[in-house]
């Protein structure tokens, strides 16, 4: 079990619901929320992705110092350390990581999220599973189950997300 | 402007457009605010090179964000007490994305009316990306 703080500020919230495409006013404008039933900005439904920009241990953020994954020469993956001459090895196509796909998503929502509110973050592992696919070779199922407490020890969010690591690239029919 | 008990009924249907030439910006927008940098989402010559995908995606979590932008317009601001989805296909560039609510239950729960819906969200070929369920108090 993981745990982190995940301070909630109002430009964290703009910014995110401008990345889903959301303008409604009571994600940004405190005046107009007053008048809304939550009568304050809240969070969007989705908001608590967010969190991972908190996560010591995320590992889909470059970490400062460190090689990343993505492009910058090289297409990289990072895998062919150092490739030995005469070695006729494949190369990884960038690990697993590059395989893991978000599979499914699921919040129950308790109370909502303002502006202000120092959540506490725990994580830890759900129920894993197998299952032969046809788009994606053997896919390997696995969940998180997050929760999201509030300064006073309260749950706000308890979310399940389900990852799935696939044998391939998933085809496109 | 919450929804109504008494004014909804089971297989009531409701739409919005959430998406309209979804952008390669976008996605980079999503992936700043919700700290999801996989380069998949971001990075051509990953996804290409590497991964072996035709380009980027959107995150499925910028799918599932955009329908809940239909499900809050809906049921109202803070009304949700449940909302899950399942990805069942990629959001590429240039997609537009139509999220679908139907009513499939009104039930009292707790001294509240409740509407459970069933949701899809669909391409421009009318492909579902995104099935999902949500769960809302409305009025009586």
């Amino acid at each position: 079990m993981a745990e982190f703080k995940f301070p909630v500020d109002a430009s964290q919230i703009m910014l995110f619901a401008r990345a889903v495409g959301d303008d409604n006013p009571v994600y940004h404008d405190a005046e107009y929320a007053k008048g809304t039933e939550p009568g304050s900005v809240v969070a969007p439904p989705t908001f608590v992705q967010a969190s991972s920009q908190y996560d010591p241990k995320f590992a889909l953020r470059p970490v400062i110092g460190q090689p990343w994954f993505g492009s910058g020469k090289d297409a990289t993956g990072l895998k062919p350390k150092e490739k030995k001459a005469g070695d006729g090895e494949k190369k990884d196509s960038g690990g697993s990581s590059a395989r893991m796909l978000h599979a499914e998503q699921q919040y129950v929502y308790h109370k909502p999220i303002c502006p202000g509110d120092d959540l506490t973050v725990t994580t830890k592992r759900g129920k894993s599973w197998e299952k032969e696919g046809r788009r994606g070779g053997t896919m390997s199922f696995s969940e998180v189950i997050t929760e999201y407490r509030d300064q006073s020890g309260e749950l706000v969010v308890t979310a399940t997300s389900v990852g799935v690591t696939t044998g391939k690239a998933v085809s496109q029919d | 402007m919450a929804l109504k008990a008494s004014e909804l009924k089971v297989g009531d249907t409701h739409q919005q457009q959430v998406a309209e030439n979804l952008s390669r910006t976008q996605i980079v927008q999503y992936a700043g605010a919700s700290g999801d940098y996989m380069p998949l989402h971001t990075d051509e010559r990953y996804a290409k090179e590497v991964a072996g995908y035709p380009g980027v995606f959107a995150h499925g979590m910028l799918s599932m964000g955009a329908t809940g932008v239909m499900l809050t317009d809906w049921v109202g601001d803070g009304r949700l007490t449940k909302y899950s989805a399942r990805f069942t296909r990629q959001v590429w560039p240039g997609d537009d994305l139509i999220a679908k609510a139907t009513v499939t239950e009104i039930h009292e729960e707790d001294g509240h009316q409740v509407v459970e819906l069933d949701l899809v969200t669909v391409n421009q070929d009318d492909q579902p990306v995104i099935a999902g369920k949500a769960t809302a108090r409305i009025d009586a």
